[in-house]
C-alpha cells in the first residue's frame, strides 16, 4: 500500500467518530443517527446515499455546524467542528438565495465576509470569476427571483466555491432539477471541484449521480439509529466521461451493488415492520386470556 | 409596453384604470367594456345611490341647528371654504406687498435704521388646517416608526425579549387616545420648556398621542416578520458567520420589509383616526379643532361644515392608505419563486 495513502488514513481530513443524533419527542427520544463512523481523505469526493429520511441530511447539517451533535466527535483538518463557519461551503437543496439580491450580490455577501482583507475591486473579481465559471457570466446582475431553478443552483454552487472553503457540503443540490439540467450542473460541479481539489461530501439519493461524481459512495442504513452500512470504492480515472462510464461493464456492477444495498435496507425495514405487527397481533390474541 | 403600464397601475392601486388603457390600445372592446362597467360603473352607481338616499332622507331630520344638510349644501360649503382660503391668500399677498412698499420707503428715509418686518397674522383657513393635520400625523407616525421598527426587530430576533415585552404591548395597545392625551399634555408642559420652541405644545402633544396609539401594528408586524424569516436564509447567515450588524441589514430587514410595511400601513390608518380626537382635545389647529370649533359655534352651517370635514378626513385617509399600499407592494418580492 502507498505509504502516503496510509498516512492519510491515519490522519484523515474529516473524521466522524461515534456520531449520534437524538431528538427528544413527546413519546421518548427519537434516535436518528447512532455510532456513525467515517473518515474522509483530503481532496476526496464522497457521495452519501440512503433512503429518504434515513438521516443523511441530518449528518450533513451536523458537519455544517447547523445542527447540534448529541454524541460523538467531528474533527476536520485537526480541529473539532464547533458551529458553522465559512470554511465549509454549503450548497443547500433549495438554493437559498436571498430573493431581493442579484446573483452577483448573493455571491458577494460571502466573498465580502471571507476576503475582508482585500480591496473591493479584488472581491468583485473573485465573485465575477466564480459566476463565470458556473456559466452565469451574462446573468450575474439579474435578480435571484428572475432566475430559473437551474440558474439559482448555479449561483448556489458559485457562492459555495467563492468562499474558498476547506470542504464542500452538498445537500441533494440537484434534487429539484430536471435530468438535462442535472447533467449540466454535475459537469459544472466536477469542473470546479477538479480544479480546486476541495474535499466534498454530497448527499444524494440518485445512484447514477453518486457513481459519476464520487470517489467513494457511502451507504447509510435505514433509520432509526442509522449508521454507515457499506462503502463502495468507485475506481474510475478523472476527468470522467459520462458516456464512457455508461459503456463500461463495471458501471453496472457498481450500480447493482448500490441498488442491492438500498433494496436490502427496504426488505429489512419491511421485515422489522412485519415482526412488529406480528408481535402486536400475538399480544392482542393473548389479551382475552389475561382478562 | 401595455403590460408594463397595466402592471404599474396595479402596483399603484389604480387597477380600475387598466381596462380603459387596454381599450385605448384596441384590446377586445367587449371584454374591456365589461371590465370597465365592473370596476368603474358599479362603484359609481353605488355612490350615486348613496347620494340620492342622503338627499332624500336628510331634509326630514330636524335638529336644533336646522335640518340635516343634503349633498348639495355640503358641496356648497366645501366651495365656500375654498373661496375663503383663496381670499385669505390674497389678503396675505396684499399685506406683504404693502409691507414691501413701506420697507422700501422706510429705508429710503432712514438708511441708518433697522427695519423690523412683521408676520401676517391672519387666521388659519381650512386648507391650513388640513396641512397642520397632515404634519401632525406624519410627525406622530415618524415617532412611532422610529420606536416600533427597532423594538420590533429585537422582539422578532429574541424570543426572550418578545416574552418580556409582550404583556406591555397587550396592556397598552387597547388604550384610547383620549386616555393618553391628558398625561401627554401634562408631561409636554412640564418637560418641553424652551424659550424658543420649535413646535407648538399642542402640536407636539397630538403627535405624541398619535405615536402612542399607532405604534402597535408596526411593532407587532415587524416582530412577526422577523420571527418568520425563512430558516434557510438565516442558515446562510450562520454559514457565512455574518456579524450581527450585517445580518440585520442584509438579511433580516430586507426579508421582513413586506411585513414592516403592512404594519406601517395599519399604523398610519390608526394614527389618522386617532389624530382627530387628539386635535379636538389638545386644540391643535388642525381638522379636529375645526370640527370642535364648528360644533361650538352652532350656526346654521355647522352641520354642513362638519360634514365637509368628515369627507375630507375620509378622502385623505383613503389617499394615505393608497400611498402606503403602493409602497408596500413595491418592497414585496415574489417569495414563492425562490
Amino acid at each position: 500500500m502507498d505509504p502516503t495513502l496510509l498516512d492519510d488514513y491515519k490522519r484523515p481530513f474529516l473524521e466522524l467518530s461515534q456520531l449520534g443524533k437524538t431528538y427528544p419527542t413527546p413519546r421518548g427520544p427519537a434516535v436518528i443517527l447512532k455510532d456513525l463512523n467515517l473518515r474522509i481523505r483530503k481532496g476526496e469526493f464522497i457521495a452519501l446515499i440512503g433512503h429518504s429520511g434515513c438521516g443523511k441530511s441530518t449528518a450533513l447539517s451536523m458537519i455544517a455546524g447547523l445542527n447540534s451533535v448529541t454524541e460523538g466527535v467531528m474533527i476536520m483538518d485537526g480541529k473539532e467542528i464547533d458551529g458553522p463557519g465559512p470554511d465549509r461551503g454549503v450548497v443547500f437543496q433549495s438554493p437559498c438565495l436571498l430573493p431581493w439580491m442579484t446573483a452577483f450580490e448573493n455571491v458577494m455577501l460571502g466573498v465580502n465576509q471571507v476576503y475582508f482583507h482585500v480591496s473591493r475591486r479584488e472581491r468583485r473579481t473573485i465573485a465575477e470569476h466564480y459566476l463565470q465559471r458556473v456559466g452565469l457570466g451574462d446573468a450575474m446582475h439579474k435578480r435571484a427571483t428572475d432566475l430559473s431553478n437551474g440558474m439559482k443552483q448555479r449561483v448556489g454552487i458559485a457562492r459555495a466555491f467563492a468562499l474558498d472553503p476547506k470542504m464542500l457540503l452538498l445537500d441533494e443540490p440537484f434534487g429539484m432539477l430536471d435530468q438535462l439540467t442535472k447533467y449540466e450542473l454535475q459537469d459544472v460541479l466536477l469542473g470546479l471541484w477538479g480544479k480546486d481539489q476541495k474535499t466534498a461530501l454530497m448527499v444524494t439519493h440518485d445512484v447514477d449521480e453518486a457513481i459519476f461524481l464520487a470517489d467513494r459512495v457511502v451507504m447509510m442504513t435505514n433509520g432509526p439509529a442509522a449508521k454507515v452500512g457499506d462503502i463502495l470504492e468507485i475506481d474510475y480515472p478523472r476527468p470522467r466521461d459520462r458516456h464512457a462510464l455508461l459503456a463500461d461493464a463495471n458501471y453496472y456492477r457498481y450500480r447493482e451493488h448500490l441498488i442491492g444495498f438500498l433494496e436490502n435496507c427496504e426488505l429489512e425495514k419491511e421485515k422489522i415492520a412485519r415482526e412488529k405487527a406480528e408481535n402486536a397481533a400475538s399480544k392482542k390474541a393473548k389479551e382475552p386470556t389475561l382478562v | 409596453m401595455l403590460h408594463k403600464i397595466t402592471h404599474i397601475l396595479d402596483k399603484a392601486g389604480l387597477a380600475w384604470i387598466s381596462p380603459v388603457v387596454r381599450l385605448c390600445a384596441g384590446e377586445n372592446p367587449r371584454e374591456q367594456g365589461r371590465q370597465i362597467f365592473r370596476l368603474i360603473g358599479v362603484p359609481l352607481i353605488a355612490i350615486l345611490l348613496f347620494l340620492g338616499a342622503w338627499a332624500v332622507i336628510a331634509p326630514k331630520v330636524e335638529t336644533n341647528v336646522g335640518t340635516l344638510p343634503g349633498p348639495a349644501a355640503v358641496w356648497e360649503q366645501a366651495g365656500g371654504l375654498w373661496q375663503d382660503h383663496r381670499a385669505e391668500r390674497e389678503r396675505r399677498a396684499e399685506f406683504y406687498a404693502a409691507q414691501e412698499q413701506r420697507r422700501a420707503a422706510f429705508e429710503e428715509r432712514f438708511p441708518d435704521r433697522e427695519w423690523t418686518a412683521r408676520e401676517y397674522s391672519g387666521r388659519p383657513t381650512y386648507i391650513h388646517q388640513i396641512v397642520t393635520s397632515l404634519k401632525t400625523v406624519f410627525m406622530g407616525f415618524f415617532f412611532a416608526s422610529a420606536f416600533a421598527i427597532p423594538i420590533g426587530i429585537i422582539c422578532g430576533m429574541s424570543k426572550t425579549v418578545y416574552t418580556a415585552v409582550n404583556p406591555l404591548i397587550q396592556i397598552f395597545k387597547p388604550v384610547s387616545p383620549l386616555a393618553w392625551l391628558p398625561i401627554v399634555m401634562i408631561l409636554v408642559a412640564a418637560l418641553y420648556t424652551t424659550d424658543n420652541p420649535m413646535f407648538e405644545r399642542a402640536f407636539l402633544s397630538s403627535a405624541i398621542v398619535v405615536a402612542l396609539c399607532s405604534l402597535w401594528p408596526t411593532l407587532i408586524n415587524t416582530a412577526v416578520g422577523v420571527a418568520s424569516i425563512d430558516k434557510d436564509h438565516l442558515n446562510v447567515a450562520r454559514v457565512l458567520k455574518l456579524s450581527w450588524h450585517t445580518k440585520v441589514i442584509k438579511i433580516i430587514i430586507p426579508s421582513s420589509l413586506p411585513y414592516i410595511f403592512t404594519g406601517l400601513r395599519l399604523s398610519l390608518g390608526v394614527g389618522w383616526m386617532v389624530l382627530i380626537a387628539a386635535e379636538m382635545l389638545a386644540q391643535n389647529p388642525g381638522l379636529g379643532k375645526f370640527v370642535w370649533d364648528m360644533y361650538q359655534s352652532s350656526s346654521s352651517q355647522t352641520l354642513s361644515l362638519i360634514l365637509v370635514a368628515v369627507f375630507t378626513i375620509g378622502l385623505l385617509g383613503f389617499l394615505l392608505d393608497r400611498i402606503m399600499l403602493t409602497l408596500q407592494q413595491l418592497v414585496t418580492f415574489d417569495e414563492s419563486s425562490v
